[in-house]
């Protein structure tokens, strides 16, 4: 029985198949199972290792290396606050202060509702809009303490549903279709380069 | 474009709201430079790159034409776009991305057939979920409209683009780091030799890597031509350039400039672009080119924009964002944000990068909240030469890339600088800003 439905399973299937190794779905892949849990379960990343074709211990040891691949459950929205140097020049420190005040949780803690994880950011590149705020990878404005409290607020009564979808959805617009060009075209090509290297390799070992 | 008479090539379109639209971008001359190139033969289109003599917008400035030219002995196989921007205080491809995905698509098909690659890889950064829709909208799009995919355009020329998600890793942005994260793996730039993944890339297949910006440069030069180009800018600088300004500038922002021709005074002061400092404030330093670059003060406002001309200076242009620290800045805390973002975003596979990180964060960390010793000073220094011996610019290597000896750029610069506020700190058991 597939952890994954049938829909994001077909999706998975579709990911692998742009790609010239089905290792580099994995990210992708990951992504898709946030879309549906939040998080990375055990039970995902064993499906991913299988769709991909490699261990479930290398899908954690990949996944657990970026920042935005949570192995452990995380709240509904997941706030992140840049306090990287533009944001720290505007402001972004007292805002992540009064953020943990306000939320009772210190840095990469859930509200004890599940609703809000808080996380210091690294620089979000939106840096002349400082304090950069993003909640599930969206932007949200520069923010204030006060609007701060007031976003909360929204996230938690659904106001903002439209908007910021739950934690996991990242891109809500999708590829129309899969790969349109032959394989065969870049299988050709591959083996004329690696031919081409070979050659270039003898005529250097023959120089030496 | 405020002080030149220079056209904007890149952001023309950003006046629009719809600027990310397929209809707006074929409103505005959409895909007539890809019509063009098709026309031409691969090597020729190669030619107007070589000839705009357009250095690359990522960070390291090398050629773009000569990072194609690298693989003109071998069949290049892939083309991957370098989309993961996090660079701190730069924000520049952010905006490329999710204001005009059309541009940096045509440009992707550009660059695909003057290398007749037959698949590209957009890597975008995970964080840009609005810029991951848009440009896999605009992808859509361009498939529908037959820019994309089996004989682009009735042409004969084939090539499929994917959009690949990053997942929040700075380090992703060094090429070699990008291409493991491409093939599924954790994101650790590659031993060199080889230097470039022109000889071995993706899967181990010849693989150019190009920025975003350089991309979106393409369907300018295509149409207008690489000379029109290269009579832009001033020496190895041509054309225009994308600078993020942020910091205590009263109007922060994105503004497009003729390089060489403009100056930091014109981008942080000119009213129609940064404004001044804010509050009325005095300059008190400034970064010229992204957290990995040196320090620049107020006497240096006058250097002109330009590669050449900032790198001789000491610095870098790098990511082409600018941070302006005014009067009230407390450089101790500045310095030691930028560290804490080093340390947590070192791979870990260097131990002078892994370590030296950590120790730097932490000895200034005390400094800037009152556990700072007097020399601490020569140990942070101590520790940045032994990331980067002889603290020199370009910094000498220890590591595998060149995140490691970033890292002491904005400490040397600080303590160089304001050598006196560290000591304060130490001396008052704290930082006197509060």
């Amino acid at each position: 029985m597939s952890h994954l439905s049938p829909e994001l399973l077909e999706r998975a299937r579709e990911l692998v198949a742009l790609y010239p190794e089905p290792r580099s779905a994995l990210v992708p892949i990951c992504h898709l199972a946030q879309e549906q849990d939040g998080w990375l379960r055990p039970e995902a990343m064993a499906e991913i290792a299988e769709l991909v074709g490699v261990t479930p211990a290398e899908v954690r040891g990949t996944a657990s290396f970026y920042d935005m691949l949570h192995t452990e459950p995380v709240g509904t929205y997941v706030v992140s606050v840049c306090t990287n140097i533009a944001c720290l020049l505007g402001g972004a420190a007292e805002l992540l202060e009064h953020a943990e005040a306000s939320l009772g949780v210190g840095v990469g803690g859930t509200t004890e509702d599940g609703a809000i994880t808080l996380e210091e950011a690294e620089c979000l590149a939106d840096c002349d809009r400082p304090p950069c705020v993003q909640v599930n990878h969206r932007y949200v404005g520069p923010q204030s303490p006060e609007s701060f409290d007031r976003l909360v607020a929204d996230l938690r009564g659904g106001r903002l549903a439209g908007t910021v979808p739950a934690h996991g959805t990242l891109a809500r617009v999708r590829r129309n279709g899969g790969l349109r060009v032959e394989r065969a075209r870049v299988t050709a090509e591959r083996a004329a380069a690696a031919e081409a290297r070979a050659r270039r390799q003898a005529a250097a070992g023959e120089g030496r | 474009m405020a002080l030149t008479d220079a056209p904007r090539i890149v952001t023309s379109r950003l006046g629009y709201e719809d600027s990310h639209t397929l209809e707006r971008y074929l409103a505005t001359g959409g895909y007539q430079a890809l019509r063009k190139a098709l026309q031409m033969t691969p090597e020729a289109v190669a030619a107007e790159v070589d000839a705009a003599s357009l250095l690359g917008r990522g960070g390291a400035g090398f050629p773009a034409g000569r990072k194609w030219s690298m693989l003109r002995p071998d069949p290049v196989t892939y083309l991957v776009i370098n989309g993961d921007e996090s660079e701190p205080a730069t924000f520049k491809d952010h905006l490329l991305i999710e204001r005009d995905p059309h541009q940096l698509l045509e440009g992707v098909l550009i660059a695909s057939y003057a290398l007749q690659v037959a698949q590209a890889f957009v890597y975008v950064r995970g964080e840009f979920a609005l810029g991951l829709e848009r440009v896999t909208q605009a992808l859509n799009e361009a498939y529908d409209y037959g820019a994309v995919g089996a004989d682009i355009f009735g042409s004969g020329f084939s090539v499929d683009v994917v959009v690949h998600p990053g997942a929040g890793a700075y380090i992703c942005g060094e090429e070699t780091a990008l291409i493991e994260s491409l093939e599924g793996k954790r994101g650790f730039p590659r031993i060199k030799p080889p230097y470039f993944p022109a000889a071995i890339g993706l899967y181990g297949q010849p693989t150019v890597v190009n920025n975003v910006e350089t991309m979106s440069n393409l369907p300018w030069i295509i149409a207008n031509g690489g000379a029109a180009f290269a009579a832009l800018g001033a020496g190895r600088s041509t054309g225009t350039r994308l600078f993020a300004l942020s910091g205590h500038v009263r109007r922060p922002g994105a503004y497009e400039l003729e390089m060489v021709k403009t100056t930091f005074r014109d981008l942080i002061y000119d009213p129609s672009l940064g404004g001044g400092i804010r509050d009325g404030n005095e300059l008190k330093a400034f970064i010229p080119g992204g957290v990995s670059a040196p320090w620049f003060g107020p006497d240096r406002v006058d250097l002109p924009l330009g590669q050449d001309e900032v790198g001789d200076a000491g610095s870098m242009l790098g990511s082409g964002s600018v941070v302006v620290m005014d009067s009230t800045t407390c450089m101790v805390r500045a310095t030691w944000r930028i560290t804490k973002f080093f340390a947590r975003e070192s791979c870990g596979q260097c131990t002078p990068c892994r370590e030296g990180s950590g120790w730097l964060e932490r000895v200034l960390y005390r400094i800037e909240h009152g556990g700072g010793r007097e020399e601490d000073l020569d140990l942070l220094l101590d520790v940045c030469d032994n990331i980067a011996p002889g603290l020199t610019w370009p910094p000498a290597m220890t590591t595998i890339c060149v995140l490691g000896p970033s890292i002491p750029s904005s400490i040397h610069s600080a303590i160089e600088m304001f050598r006196d506020e560290f000591l304060t700190h130490v001396k008052e058991g704290g930082c006197p800003h509060g």
